[in-house]
């Protein structure tokens, strides 16, 4: 296989005395879904979030498309391109949707906003996802569904040059109807040649979208996977820990 | 930026399956820009225009029944009455924007006046070092709020709650107990009580005007460079027209004389400049900058600021120091009113002007609301005060109906937002 985008290489992170992450190796290629499962506890957050930069890893190698890079605050993963969709919590209802889609790096002129330009780069970000649901760009995100205001998170990912999209459990608390949307949103975002590295609970949702499927237990890697290859029954003894991987192989 | 406006846009990457974004919502014609905008207003996003409809119904109400509240002198009177709370409430925006409140605007100002007028005695300090050192009063409050609940997390109602006690304390030591000081320097005295010569009144309008022209086309020109829509240009000039119309009606009717035979008075107040000077500037500040935006959206959710990247303490810190140092500007103009500065200086005003501000459209969850509808508010109470005054109602009346307008308002925008299902944004 071509050379990951992101590697990580036995990562670690501990909490005062309790070790939460023992040493993980995870790889994401550009243009794949990677699912990233797991019980709860596991650590999926901890490692995502040593990815965002927001709570650094203690040990291991972080590598970027081949060279090791530091991730120690989250201005360095977003220079790298990294962008990280959280579940919750991620936009203000009472802005719009392009004022959401730019928060934290708004485009100025002059020294003023520059809205005409952010609001056409918001309308090629959400084209390219082919984004039909939303009316207007102007709407205050506060009169979107849940399924439309995920889809702005994501868009808000990619507005800039995204190489990496991280998506924590982001279709947690859509309907059926929302969840297919967003699944096909994030395959719409991984054709367009961005690494996605989605969090899910869901392995219906795992196995509709994911290439690769990587298994955190406690801690540690047990499993990668190719999802094509292995099925629901395999993953769920892999996150239970019934299933032991004899042999990691990318 | 390129002059070449060109109306098709750059390349915008035309998925078949996808139409372009750009031109929807509102950016079609007058009808379309009419029909989002009921839209907005049936949901629930009214603004200031219930405050707005109740200013005109108390302005034909106090009109009709005293003729001497549209005369040419109580109009002057009524601009020089509703500066301090117009400037107190537009301070207090940049707070209740964040979902906090400052209870001690009133005394700080109190303060940093009672230490301006005492320190401008006849033999002190000449009153520009004096005006310096007020404002340094207002920075140093700001910033001691704005540790406490931008750095520690302290409730801000808690922290300026303690403030308008210890405020009050310091005031007492500062004024004593029953004294007054008179209030010498004349520049300062000058802002309530001296007008601009009436030529002067019609080039601070024109001025108003080719800006708010000027910012407009430039937008325009922006817009349409990137290849976004521009909204209709015949609203922008509609909305303009009645700016100017407004304008012109306001300083005509205070170029009027309005002295006595023995001596003439005429022109707008030295305050208005300054207000709308304020207004403009903090207005461009909220809507056009990233101190702004941040301020925003902190107030609709701290959190998703945070993570992208937003240093909520700074801004938040920022916003309290900003609405200190705009109330010791509002003090300026309270003094300068009454020509004198006691000890309880700015006790009572400062729930007025968070009744400005709701009153206005401001809302108390933060998030929501704009410079100019504590402008709007501020009018509403000060028009009450005016006009009850003048029918010779008790100031106990005067205050029961201003309460009585500030449940009334919240009352309409709660049930505008429960009849759209709104979130408190
Ligand atoms: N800041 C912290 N301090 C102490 N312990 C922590 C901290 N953050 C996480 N942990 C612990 O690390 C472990 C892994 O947490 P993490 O949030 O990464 O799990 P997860 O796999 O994302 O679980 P879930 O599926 O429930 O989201 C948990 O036992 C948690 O209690
Ligand atoms: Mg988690």
């Amino acid at each position: 296989m071509t050379q990951p985008i992101v590697e990580l290489r036995q990562v670690t992170k501990s909490f005062g005395p309790v070790d939460v992450l023992k040493g993980v190796d995870l790889v994401a290629h550009a243009g794949r879904v990677t699912a990233l499962v797991g019980d709860n506890g596991a650590g999926k957050s901890t490692l995502i979030k040593g990815l965002a930069g927001v709570q650094p890893y203690d040990g291991g190698e972080v590598l970027f498309d081949g060279q090791a890079v530091s991730l120690h605050h989250p201005r360095e993963a977003a220079r790298l391109g990294i962008e990280v969709v959280y579940q919750d919590l991620a936009l203000c209802d009472n802005l719009d949707i392009v004022q959401n889609m730019f928060l934290g790096r708004e485009e100025l002129a002059s020294g003023t906003f520059d809205e005409g330009r952010m609001e056409a780069e918001a309308a090629r970000a959400l084209q390219t996802l082919s984004v039909k649901t939303v009316k207007s760009l102007r709407q205050k995100v506060a009169s979107l569904s849940g399924g439309q205001r995920q889809t702005v998170a994501i868009a808000r990912s990619v507005v800039k040059k995204a190489t990496v999209v991280i998506l924590d459990e982001p279709t947690a608390a859509l309907g059926v109807a929302q969840t297919a949307q967003v699944l096909d949103l994030v395959r719409r975002l991984a054709d367009s040649g961005v690494a996605v590295i989605i969090i899910s609970h869901n392995l219906q949702d795992v196995f509709a979208v994911a290439d690769d499927i990587s298994v955190l237990y406690l801690g540690t890697m047990t499993a990668r996977l190719v999802a094509k290859d292995t099925n629901p029954a395999d993953v769920v003894g892999y996150i239970t820990g019934t299933t032991r991987m004899t042999e990691v192989d990318a | 930026m390129s002059a070449e406006v060109d109306s098709e846009g750059p390349a915008v990457a035309a998925a078949d399956d996808a139409p372009s974004l750009l031109g929807k919502g509102g950016h079609g014609g007058v009808g379309d820009a009419v029909r989002a905008y009921l839209q907005r207003v049936r949901g629930g996003d009214m603004g200031p225009l219930p405050a707005v409809g109740g200013l005109v119904v108390l302005v034909v109400i106090f009109a009709i029944a005293n003729p001497l509240f549209l005369t040419e002198r109580n109009i002057a009177n009524l601009f020089t009455q509703a500066a301090p709370l117009v400037t107190l409430g537009m301070a207090l925006v940049f707070v209740l924007l964040l979902g906090e409140i400052d209870l001690s605007a009133g005394v700080t100002f109190g303060v940093a006046m009672g230490v301006f007028v005492k320190l401008t005695q006849p033999g002190g300090m000449a009153w520009p070092l004096a005006l310096l050192v007020a404002l340094g009063i207002g920075v140093a409050v700001g910033a001691f709020i704005g540790f406490f609940v931008a750095r520690i997390g302290v409730p801000s109602f808690v922290v300026s709650l303690g403030l308008f006690l210890g405020l009050q304390g310091v005031m007492l030591v500062i004024i004593g107990a029953g004294g007054t000081y008179r209030l010498i320097p004349s520049p300062i005295r000058a802002i309530q009580n001296q007008n601009l010569p009436p030529w002067a009144g019609w080039t601070m309008l024109a001025v108003v005007l080719a800006l708010l022209l000027a910012v407009a086309l430039l937008d325009r020109r922006r817009r349409a460079a990137s290849g976004a829509p521009n909204p209709p240009a015949s609203i922008m000039y509609a909305k303009l027209g009645v700016i100017a119309a407004l304008g012109a009606f306001i300083v005509f009717y205070l170029n009027q004389d309005r002295g006595t035979a023995a001596r003439s008075l005429e022109g707008v107040p030295i305050v208005v400049p300054l207000v709308l000077l304020i207004l403009m500037v903090g207005t461009y500040v909220l809507d056009r900058t990233r101190f702004g935006r941040y301020i925003y959206a902190i107030g609709g959710n701290t959190e998703a600021a945070r993570r992208a990247g937003v240093n909520v303490t700074l801004v938040k810190w920022s916003a309290f120091v900003v609405c200190s140092v705009l109330a010791v500007v509002a003090g300026v103009f309270t003094v300068s009113k009454v020509g004198s500065a006691d000890a309880a200086m700015g006790r009572e005003i400062v729930l007025s002007g968070v009744a400005a501000a709701v009153v206005g459209g401001v809302s108390l969850f933060g998030g929501r609301g704009r410079l100019v509808h504590a402008v709007i508010g501020a009018t509403v109470i000060a028009v009450i005060t005016n006009g009850m005054g003048l029918l010779k109602f008790s100031a106990g009346a005067n205050l029961a109906v201003t309460g009585g307008v500030l449940v009334l308002a919240a009352t309409v925008d709660a049930l505008a937002r429960k009849r759209s299902g709104a979130t408190g944004v």
